[in-house]
């Protein structure tokens, strides 16, 4: 099947699955810092994840990889320099991973806060009142309740971000598009290889949405729905 | 930071920054003209209307444009039937290809933005229409879509903006946009700043841009929605 080339787009799927999830799991950290961040009683906070988010939303996706792919590289570098530890090279990988998962974080900084906002004050404000810490009343009582505000958002997120890690064979990956590309370019056959991988994403994203619309059904239970 | 550099490749950006927003405006136009036809079938209640736009904007929105655009610029040239028919001359065009991919995938979000504004439609506001003898036609044109097409304003823009970004891929098929002008400095020059920082730079200033000229069409489009504030309401009585 597929000229026998269907092993190796298999392979490239496999570094598309780990780019996306890995991007997902930093994205949720940078996300839960900045929406702290653009919560909290600090001014410096607030204004600075203000600017992540605002720069951030304002560029296009592959500029920001471009630009943080070859001058991490270089600012890297330059800081060996300066420490005298000799030259440093940035693979590829953790180079796409942290920069899909930066993006990506600001989008999620914006969903998480309006899921923090969704919970009701007096909830935090009982966690306290039971002489719980802020980090327990945080963990405990708003992350748990927060999860079923955010769920459409960060489904959304998840979606757009799988498409995304298509961007990352231009800055050298070896994942399924480059993988199409290479099989496309022996054999001639272009349209069936990109096809193939179109019908691959086709199904990730569809998997995606099933799954995530059970778990929000999970995370729903005892939440009764609007009945129109 | 060197500005030579900068100054010295300014003219190719302007060029560049023309291709950007060449390709943006008229990847909109289409758009715009399809959307509308295809949201008005996406919530008829009639399957064989709804269910093909539901398929289409199903598998655009579900895979991504960069792949989209592969299959248009590179796929499509696999078959000799392809090559040799009259679509040809403009299918080897890396304009028209780009033009196509964008529209397509433009028209499945804008399609889904204006669906979903159609059916959030007050039933009252269906109703009085239809007392006032309004269908068909008349119904969509006079009432329906003039407000559901206000009301996506805000969600438009957002699509719009994601648009404007999304051209950047354009750049991987030989056309000379932003996103290409700065990829040739960087090559050049091996300068990250002048090249990736002044196409952010652009991009940045494109963008709000953008979002400034939509905050003005909200202004005007959506002010029976805006809320007017206590102390001008009190100043009146």
């Amino acid at each position: 099947m597929l000229h026998g080339y269907l092993p190796a787009i298999l392979e490239g799927l496999v570094l598309t699955l780990k780019v996306s999830a890995l991007s997902l799991a930093i994205a949720c950290v940078f996300g839960l810092i900045g929406a702290s961040a653009k919560l909290s009683e600090s001014r410096a906070a607030r204004w600075s994840a203000e600017v992540y988010t605002t720069l951030i939303r304002g560029l296009p996706e592959l500029v920001l990889m471009l630009l943080i792919f070859y001058g991490g590289q270089i600012g890297i570098n330059r800081l060996a320099d300066a420490q005298g530890w000799g030259y440093i090279d940035i693979p590829p990988f953790l180079a796409g991973v942290l920069t899909i998962g930066f993006i990506f974080g600001a989008y999620l900084t914006e969903t998480f806060r309006g899921a923090i906002l969704a919970v009701p004050r007096g909830q935090a404000e009982a966690g306290l009142a039971f002489a719980l810490s802020r980090t327990q009343v945080l963990w405990r009582i708003v992350l748990p309740q927060m999860v079923r505000h955010a769920i459409p958002g960060f489904a959304n997120n998840w979606l757009i971000m799988i498409k995304a890690s298509a961007l990352v064979s231009i800055i050298g990956l070896d994942d399924m598009v480059h993988r199409a590309g290479l099989a496309a370019a022996t054999t001639r056959a272009p349209f069936t290889f990109y096809m193939a991988v179109a019908l691959i994403y086709l199904t990730l994203t569809s998997v995606s949405i099933f799954v995530l619309s059970r778990v929000e059904a999970r995370y729903s239970l005892g939440v009764k729905k609007v009945q129109f | 930071m060197d500005w030579k550099i900068v100054i010295d490749s300014l003219p190719l950006y302007v060029g560049g920054i023309r291709t950007t927003l060449v390709l943006l405006a008229i990847s909109l136009a289409s758009s715009f003209l399809l959307s509308v036809p295809l949201a008005v079938a996406r919530v008829s209640p009639r399957l064989w209307l709804s269910r093909p736009v539901w398929f289409f904007t199903y598998v655009l929105r579900g895979t991504p444009l960069l792949v989209q655009l592969f299959i248009i610029y590179h796929g499509l040239a696999q078959f000799e039937a392809v090559r040799e028919s009259m679509a040809w001359v403009l299918l080897k065009n890396a304009w028209f290809c780009a033009w196509l991919a964008f529209t397509m995938n433009s028209t499945a979000y804008t399609t889904e933005i204006f669906a979903g504004a159609l059916k959030a439609t007050a039933n009252g506001e269906i109703e009085a229409a239809r007392a006032y003898g309004l269908s068909g036609l008349k119904l969509y044109s006079r009432v329906l879509l003039p407000s559901a097409l206000r009301r996506a304003l805000p969600q438009y823009s957002n699509e719009v903006v994601g648009l404007m970004h999304a051209t950047a891929i354009a750049s991987t098929v030989t056309l000379v946009d932003i996103t290409r002008v700065a990829r040739d400095v960087n090559a050049n020059h091996l300068l990250v700043t002048e090249s990736f920082g002044v196409a952010a730079v652009i991009y940045f200033v494109l963008t709000f841009s953008l979002v400034g000229i939509f905050k003005l069409l909200e202004r005007r489009f959506l002010r029976h929605l805006r809320t007017q504030s206590v102390g001008a309401a009190v100043a009146r009585a």
